[in-house]
C-alpha cells in the first residue's frame, strides 16, 4: 500500500475541501438545488460512493466519529471499505452506533434510530436528477428546474396511477424541498422518505461522477410527490423482524433455503443489533448482537 | 438459526491477498519489471498515459503491471494518484511545429515541405504472428539516417496561406480544466478537446467511425499526421522568462474536411483537431474526427441528429473510469432497493390477479 504520510488528513487536499465545502454550503443555502461542484477522481471507483466519499472528507474533523453504512448494515463490503479508508486517511474513531456517530455515510438506507441535531448524514448518490428518466438531457433538466416546471414528473406520476392504480415507485421517490425543487432522495426505499423532512441532522447528498452536491438543512420540509386522492404510502414487508422483532423497521427478505423458506430481518444492523442487546428477541432471533 | 451474513472485512482482506498472488502468476516463471513494461509494451503505456491525463511512462508502466494488464484498470490507478498531486502552474503552450518527429505523414500531398517520414508504424506490416518472437530473438538495427532539424511547418499552415481552409480563432484566454472545474454544458471547443483526448479510446473510434459510415458525415482527409517529442515550457515569474522543463511525447493530427459553404461561412475546409499524450495514432485521429462532427453549430452546419454531432451525448459518455465505475457498481449490494421492488411486484401482482378473477 502507498506511503499514508503522503497524503492530507481525510486524503483530500485542503484546497479541494474548501472548494466542495462551498458547494455544499451553496447546497445548504438552497436547499434541494443541485450544486455543480469539480468532482475528483477518488481511489474507488465512481458510482461506488465517491460524491459520499468527497463530501465526508470535506466534513470530517479529527474529532468526528464515523459510522458508514450501506443497505442500512455496517458490515457490508463496500461499507468495510470506506469506513477503512477514513480510518486509514484521517486516524478518525469509527462507530457502528447510529447515536454515537457524529457523521454517517450511508448509501440506500436512513438508520431506523432518529438522528439528533449536530450529525451529518451523508447520502451516496448514483444520479442526482429526479427528472433524469423522464428527460436524458442536463441541459433541459437544468431549464425544467430553473422555470419550476415539474409537469413531466406529474405526468409520469399519472400515468403509473392509470396503469397500476398507485404510483409505481417503490425507491428513490421524489421529494419537493420548501416547495420550489423536486428532489432526488437517492435509491432509498420510500419507507425512509418521511425521514428526510423535518430531520434534526443535516442531510448533505454528494453525486461524484455526476459532479452534484445538494443539502436539506435541518428542520426543512420535504415532501413526497403524491395527489391528494393518492396520497404517498411509506411500505415495507408486511412482517416483524424475525431476530428481534422489530414491527416497524424496514426488513431485507433473507431466503433461507431452496424451498421457499424466508425470513425477515432489519436492514438496520445496528438497530437490529441493540433491540436484541437490549432484550427484544424475535422468533428466529438469539440475545447476541453478534448475531 | 440464522447467522446474519458477517465478515466483510475478513472476506475483503482475503480476497485482495488472493489477487496479489493471481497477479504475479507462476513464480516459476520470472517476474516483470517495471523497465520492461515501460520499455516493450510502450503502446499500453501511452494510452494509459493519455487517458489518465499524466505523462510518467514509469509510473503508467507500473499501474499496468499492478493492474494485470486490465488498462482501464491502470488508467484509474493514474487518475487517482493524479488527483493527489499539486499544481506548480501552467505550461505556455507547445509548439507542435517545432516537434522532433519520428513520424509525419499526409494523405492529402504526395510531398510537401518536410517529407514524409513513416516511422515506427505497424502499416503496411503483414498481421502475420511472428514465432520468432516466440524465441526471444535479437532484433536487427534499423538503418538510420541523420535527423533534420528544421522546424517542419503544418499542412494546414500551408493551405491556409491560399485561404484555403478556415482560420482558428486565436485567444489568450486560459482553458477551462476539465479536472478542477465542473462540466457546465453547453461546452467549448477547448473543454471537449480536453474531454475527447482523456476519453476512452474505443468510444472515441466508435464515434469516429459513426461519422464516417454516415452519422454526422464530415469527409475527413488527413491533412497531417505527425508523433514526436515537444519541448515544455514553463514562465518562471523570478526569472521573467521562460525555461524549458522536460519533454513530452505527442501525437497530434488534423483532418482537412470538405465544406460547401453555410448560411455563414464560404465553401473551403475546414479541420478537426486531435492531440494525445504519446504514440496513439488511431486515438488521435479518432478524436480529430469528432472533434470535426461536434463543431456542426459553430460552423453552420445540420444537426442531422447523429450521435457523434451530440455534445452531450459524447462528453457524458467518453469518460472510461466513470462508465466503468457506475457500470459495475451493480455489482454492490441493492438488498434494500430490490426489497422494495419485490414489495411492489407482489402489490401489483395481487391486485392484477383479483382484478382478474373479479372480473370473470
Amino acid at each position: 500500500m502507498t506511503d499514508q504520510t503522503a497524503y492530507n488528513f481525510a486524503y483530500l487536499d485542503e484546497q479541494t475541501k474548501r472548494m466542495i465545502r462551498r458547494a455544499i454550503l451553496k447546497g445548504v443555502a438552497i436547499p434541494g438545488y443541485q450544486v455543480p461542484f469539480a468532482s475528483r477522481e477518488m481511489p474507488m471507483p465512481y458510482g461506488w460512493g465517491t460524491g459520499g466519499v468527497q463530501v465526508t472528507s470535506a466534513c470530517l474533523v479529527p474529532e468526528d466519529r464515523l459510522k458508514v453504512i450501506d443497505q442500512g448494515a455496517d458490515d457490508t463490503t463496500n461499507a468495510v471499505s470506506i469506513r477503512r479508508f477514513f480510518q486509514r486517511t484521517a486516524g478518525i474513531e469509527v462507530t457502528e452506533a447510529t447515536a454515537d456517530a457524529t457523521v454517517i455515510q450511508t448509501r440506500h438506507r436512513i438508520p431506523e434510530t432518529p438522528l439528533t441535531e449536530g450529525q451529518i448524514l451523508v447520502y451516496q448518490v448514483p444520479i442526482p436528477e429526479p427528472l433524469r428518466f423522464l428527460e436524458p438531457r442536463e441541459t433541459e433538466t437544468r431549464k425544467m428546474h430553473e422555470l419550476e416546471d415539474y409537469g413531466l414528473m406529474h405526468v409520469k406520476l399519472y400515468e403509473d396511477i392509470s396503469r397500476h392504480g398507485q404510483i409505481a415507485t417503490a425507491y428513490d421517490y421524489p421529494v419537493k424541498v420548501e416547495g420550489r425543487y423536486v428532489m432526488d432522495p437517492s435509491p432509498i426505499p420510500k419507507f425512509d422518505n418521511p425521514k428526510l423532512g423535518g430531520n434534526a441532522a443535516i442531510q448533505l447528498f454528494g453525486a461524484g461522477r455526476e459532479q452534484r452536491i445538494y443539502a436539506l438543512p435541518p428542520y426543512t420540509q420535504a415532501i413526497s410527490l403524491d395527489f391528494d386522492d393518492y396520497p404517498f404510502t411509506a411500505s415495507k414487508a408486511d412482517h416483524a423482524c424475525d431476530l428481534c422483532g422489530a414491527p416497524d423497521s424496514y426488513l431485507d427478505e433473507v431466503i433461507t433455503d431452496d424451498q421457499g423458506s424466508r425470513m425477515f430481518v432489519c436492514s438496520d444492523t445496528d438497530f437490529c443489533g441493540s433491540r436484541r442487546a437490549a432484550g427484544h428477541i424475535g422468533p428466529m432471533g438469539t440475545p447476541s448482537a453478534g448475531g | 438459526m440464522y447467522v446474519a451474513v458477517k465478515g466483510g472485512e475478513k472476506a475483503i482482506d482475503a480476497a485482495h491477498a488472493w489477487l496479489a498472488e493471481e497477479r504475479r502468476g507462476d513464480t516459476s516463471v520470472a517476474e516483470l519489471s517495471v523497465a520492461q513494461i515501460r520499455e516493450q509494451l510502450a503502446l499500453a503505456v501511452n494510452r494509459v498515459m493519455a487517458e489518465g491525463s499524466l505523462y510518467d511512462p514509469d509510473l503508467a508502466a507500473l499501474a499496468i503491471k499492478q493492474a494485470r494488464g486490465d488498462l482501464i484498470e491502470a488508467i484509474f490507478l493514474i487518475r487517482a494518484y493524479r488527483t493527489t498531486l499539486p499544481r506548480l502552474g501552467a505550461s505556455t503552450p507547445v509548439e507542435t511545429a517545432q516537434m522532433a518527429m519520428c513520424r509525419r505523414i499526409s494523405a492529402t500531398f504526395k510531398d510537401l515541405p518536410g517529407g514524409q517520414i513513416l516511422g515506427p508504424t505497424f502499416d503496411y506490416t503483414h498481421r502475420l504472428l511472428d514465432f520468432k518472437l516466440a524465441a526471444e530473438g535479437e532484433v536487427p538495427t534499423a538503418p538510420t539516417a541523420p535527423a533534420s532539424l528544421d522546424a517542419v511547418p503544418h499542412v494546414t499552415a500551408m493551405l491556409n496561406r491560399d485561404g484555403l481552409i478556415q482560420t482558428e480563432a486565436e485567444g489568450n484566454d486560459t482553458p477551462p480544466d476539465l479536472t478542477r472545474e465542473p462540466m457546465e454544458l453547453p461546452t467549448t471547443r477547448p473543454l471537449r478537446l480536453q474531454a475527447i483526448t482523456r476519453g476512452d479510446e474505443g468510444f472515441i473510434l466508435s464515434m469516429a467511425y459513426s461519422t464516417q459510415r454516415g452519422y454526422g458525415r464530415t469527409h475527413a482527409f488527413v491533412g497531417e499526421l505527425r508523433i514526436g517529442t515537444v519541448a515544455v515550457e514553463m514562465d518562471i515569474p523570478e526569472l521573467g522568462f521562460s525555461v524549458e522543463i522536460g519533454e513530452v511525447e505527442l501525437t497530434e493530427c488534423e483532418t482537412v474536411n470538405q465544406f460547401k459553404g453555410s448560411k455563414t461561412e464560404p465553401p473551403q475546409f475546414t479541420r478537426g483537431y486531435g492531440l494525445v499524450f504519446g504514440q496513439t495514432e488511431r486515438k488521435a485521429i479518432a478524436m480529430s474526427l469528432v472533434d470535426r462532427a461536434l463543431r456542426w453549430k459553430e460552423l453552420g452546419e445540420d444537426n442531422t441528429g447523429a450521435p457523434a454531432q451530440d455534445e452531450e451525448f459524447v462528453l457524458m459518455h467518453a469518460d472510461n473510469i466513470q462508465a466503468t465505475g457506475f457500470l459495475e457498481h451493480i455489482k454492490l449490494p441493492h438488498y434494500v432497493d430490490f426489497q422494495a421492488e419485490l414489495e411492489l411486484v407482489r402489490k401489483l401482482r395481487r391486485e392484477a390477479l383479483a382484478h382478474g378473477e373479479a372480473a370473470e
